[in-house]
């Protein structure tokens, strides 16, 4: 493609978008009223625009829940290159970022990158218009804001009650992966996690055949900082299981095998490490 | 506490507007305005006097504006919360208040279980809270659980599902959340079953309509957007949309909606479901919707409006045996008018599908000019109060419920200059 325009905003030498041009505000209130277009339903949430080139009846199955500026969505898209993505972030400016960084990738490497996004929401409130009830099979909070303060743990993305509509768009068996640097809010994570009536933690046999957790804690720009500072990371994997207290009883087997999606790519992972 | 939410919290709530509810087997009816409840036995024909050991002498229960009151399904129970953030339970029967809860912050909505064994509350931060009335008696003070919360959003009703298996709760992000209701509440209520999504403003009320053969309640909920929408429940699927005010004349098909002139501010349906009543914030009565529950669609019936008056309700009340509906209009408090506060009462009977509706007049209405004196405190009002106070109660739901979106250098300036923000924490 004929491109003589030269955007100062991305390098000359790679064509993908600089990152001092979308520098942004370390923090943004997630309470506060924000003025993006929100989806009606997830039934208007508009995949051509999304994904141009993917199969019209996929639905998106991964969601990065702030995603920051990109890093895991870019490393999950060849690893999963047949799923369909979704990263979100409040900032505008990091939203657009991302945007832009897909768009080159997509450009620079055509028929790859075809199968992520991004789109500039706040999750704590938007979640149920993105996706429907068991629709994802992952979430992913890798680094999330910590808020330390007592008083703001209410604006944490894992809490209590935001735990039940992540329950309720995960489908059963599906994932949710959590990582920090932040040892109180590791804590933090995992003690909600564990006392959610609806999720269980992955065994250490799990966990290390899961060729997504091993990008936690280096797939991400926020990864790689604290890798470079050798920080300590904390992460807690857990899945989304039925009601215990439900008559209809589960296949238990069903639910903790990985799911075929996942199998699928374990093969794609071991042709790529090969 | 949160900013943001506090600094509406503190403006716009100011005037709140009058509610009323009518006993299952109209046995009594009560209106709040303001702080204040007001009851009347329409069995022995004479005002209630509410008998409340929490308070001293002449002290009202309510010390705030009351937000939301309602009757239990069996009639036994009677409930009022608001502004005081306090929830008060009353026997029907004595008219004593058996329980008073305290919560966090003011109350928004309260539900009874129809097996009349829970009350819930919503509270202006979104949380729902549970109390459990096997678990409360005189001397102890019950204290709520919570329950499940609408991330920062003001939740605006609250309704059981009529087989108690759902905790339904309605906001002011255009969502309806549908609950499983727990069996330990300890726990909290963590799966939900459904998300009734589909309307482009804030929801203000929800109701069911009773469906004794379908094994599906559907669920009725009107909205800022001038629609009555009709649900499924277990799916959450959109099963009809009467563009209410369209119907009514109010508005163009291509009308400008922003205006938020024609908000459904309350509904309620007949015990056979056949009919539902609906109030708009502009119009002087009401508009009747037929509802085919084999169909599962709502269709425009008729208006009914109220001549010679300005009166456009408040609040309505549905009593299915005797198939009237009781409505109220009025304001805790008009600015710049001598009335400390209004309540206006009026009673349309034939409320039915065989029937033709009726106005009824004043002497006309059960309990007579007693009831009238109990339930609207003054007897005769100016007109054009009535109609401030319908604007009053306009203004504080659009500045309560409706966004505002300010243009992004306004909002970095609002935030600069936020008083809150200069506070010491
Ligand atoms: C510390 S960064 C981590 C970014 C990325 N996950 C990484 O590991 O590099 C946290 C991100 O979450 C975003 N965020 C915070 N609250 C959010 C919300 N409610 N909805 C969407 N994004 C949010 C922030 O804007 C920020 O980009």
């Amino acid at each position: 493609m004929p491109d003589n325009k030269v955007n100062p905003t991305h390098s000359k030498s790679t064509g993908l978008p600089r990152k001092r041009f979308y520098r942004a505000r370390a923090h943004s209130n997630p309470l506060s009223d924000s003025h993006f277009p929100v989806p009606l339903t997830p039934a208007h949430v508009d995949y051509s625009l999304h994904y141009p080139q993917a199969d019209s009846s996929k639905k998106i199955k991964f969601a990065d829940i702030g995603c920051g500026f990109g890093g895991l969505l870019i490393s999950l898209s060849t690893l999963f290159p047949e799923t369909l993505m979704i990263g979100m972030e409040l900032r505008d400016k990091v939203s657009e970022y991302v945007k832009e960084r897909i768009l080159s990738l997509r450009v620079a490497n055509p028929g790859q990158y075809q199968n992520i996004s991004v789109v500039r929401t706040n999750s704590m409130k938007y979640i149920p218009n993105h996706f429907e009830k068991a629709q994802l099979s992952k979430m992913f909070f890798l680094f999330p804001d910590p808020h330390f303060k007592e008083k703001n743990h209410r604006r944490r993305v894992i809490s209590p009650f935001l735990l039940d509509e992540y329950a309720y768009v995960l489908e059963v068996g599906g994932i949710i992966y959590t990582i920090t640097d932040v040892e109180e809010l590791g804590e933090w994570m995992k003690s909600c996690l564990e006392n959610h009536p609806l999720f269980e933690p992955l065994t250490e046999k799990e966990l290390e055949v899961d060729p997504a957790v091993k990008l936690l804690s280096s797939a991400t720009e926020e990864g790689q900082k604290v890798a470079r500072n050798d920080g300590q990371t904390f992460q807690a994997v857990f899945r989304r299981i039925a009601r215990s207290d439900q008559s209809v009883v589960q296949d238990v087997k069903h639910v903790r095998f990985v799911t075929s999606d996942s199998f699928g790519s374990i093969y794609d992972y071991s042709i790529l490490q090969s | 506490m949160d900013e943001e939410v506090a600094a509406e919290t503190r403006k716009d709530t100011e005037v709140a507007p009058a509610l009323i509810a009518v006993h299952p087997d109209r046995h009594s009816a009560v209106v709040a305005v303001g702080p204040e409840l007001r009851a009347f036995d329409l069995l022995t024909i004479s005002a209630v006097s509410l008998l409340d050991d929490s308070v001293s002498g002449e002290q009202p229960s309510h010390k705030d504006n009351i937000r939301a009151i309602r009757f239990g399904a069996k009639g036994k129970l009677f409930v009022s919360a608001g502004d005081d953030k306090t929830l008060k339970i009353w026997s029907t029967q004595s008219w004593q208040c058996v329980s008073t809860v305290s919560s966090e912050k003011r109350v928004t909505a309260v539900a009874i279980s129809n097996d009349g064994l829970h009350v819930c509350f919503a509270d202006k931060f979104g949380l729902v809270w549970v109390v459990d009335l096997n678990q409360t008696s005189k001397d102890k003070k019950p204290t709520p659980t919570p329950l499940l919360s609408h991330y920062c959003s003001i939740i605006t009703s609250l309704e059981f599902s009529p087989d108690n298996r759902f905790i339904i709760s309605a906001d002011r992000d255009f969502k309806i959340r549908v609950t499983n209701f727990p069996k330990n509440l300890l726990n909290g209520a963590h799966e939900i079953q459904s998300f009734c999504l589909g309307h482009t403003e804030f929801v203000s009320c929800l109701a069911f309509v009773p469906a004794q053969e379908s094994p599906h309640s559907l669920l009725l909920s009107g909205s800022g957007d001038s629609t009555v929408r009709l649900w499924d429940i277990s799916s959450g699927a959109l099963l009809d949309t009467c563009e209410v005010a369209i119907k009514a004349g109010l508005l163009e098909s291509n009308g400008n909606a922003e205006e938020h002139d024609h908000a459904v501010t309350d509904l309620c349906s007949t015990l056979d479901g056949l009919l539902v009543a609906v109030a708009i914030q502009s119009l002087r009565g009401i508009v009747l919707l037929s509802c085919d529950v084999s169909t599962k669609t709502l269709s425009f019936a008729k208006v009914v409006s109220i001549a010679g008056e300005t009166f456009i309700p408040t609040c309505l009340a549905n009593c299915s045996p005797t198939k009237e509906l009781w409505m109220v209009t009025g304001v805790s408090s008009l600015p710049g008018y001598d009335y400390p506060s209004l309540a206006r009462v009026l009673v349309i009977s034939g409320i039915d599908v065989e029937e033709e509706p009726v106005v009824l007049e004043d002497d006309k209405i059960p309990g007579g000019e007693k009831l009238l004196e109990t339930l609207q405190g003054t007897t005769s009002v100016d007109d054009n109060a009535f109609l401030a106070a319908a604007e009053a109660v306009k203004a504080a739901m659009c500045n309560l419920l409706i966004k505002k979106h300010y243009p992004f250098e306004n909002r970095e300036y609002r935030k600069k200059t936020r008083n809150d923000k200069k506070l010491k924490e």
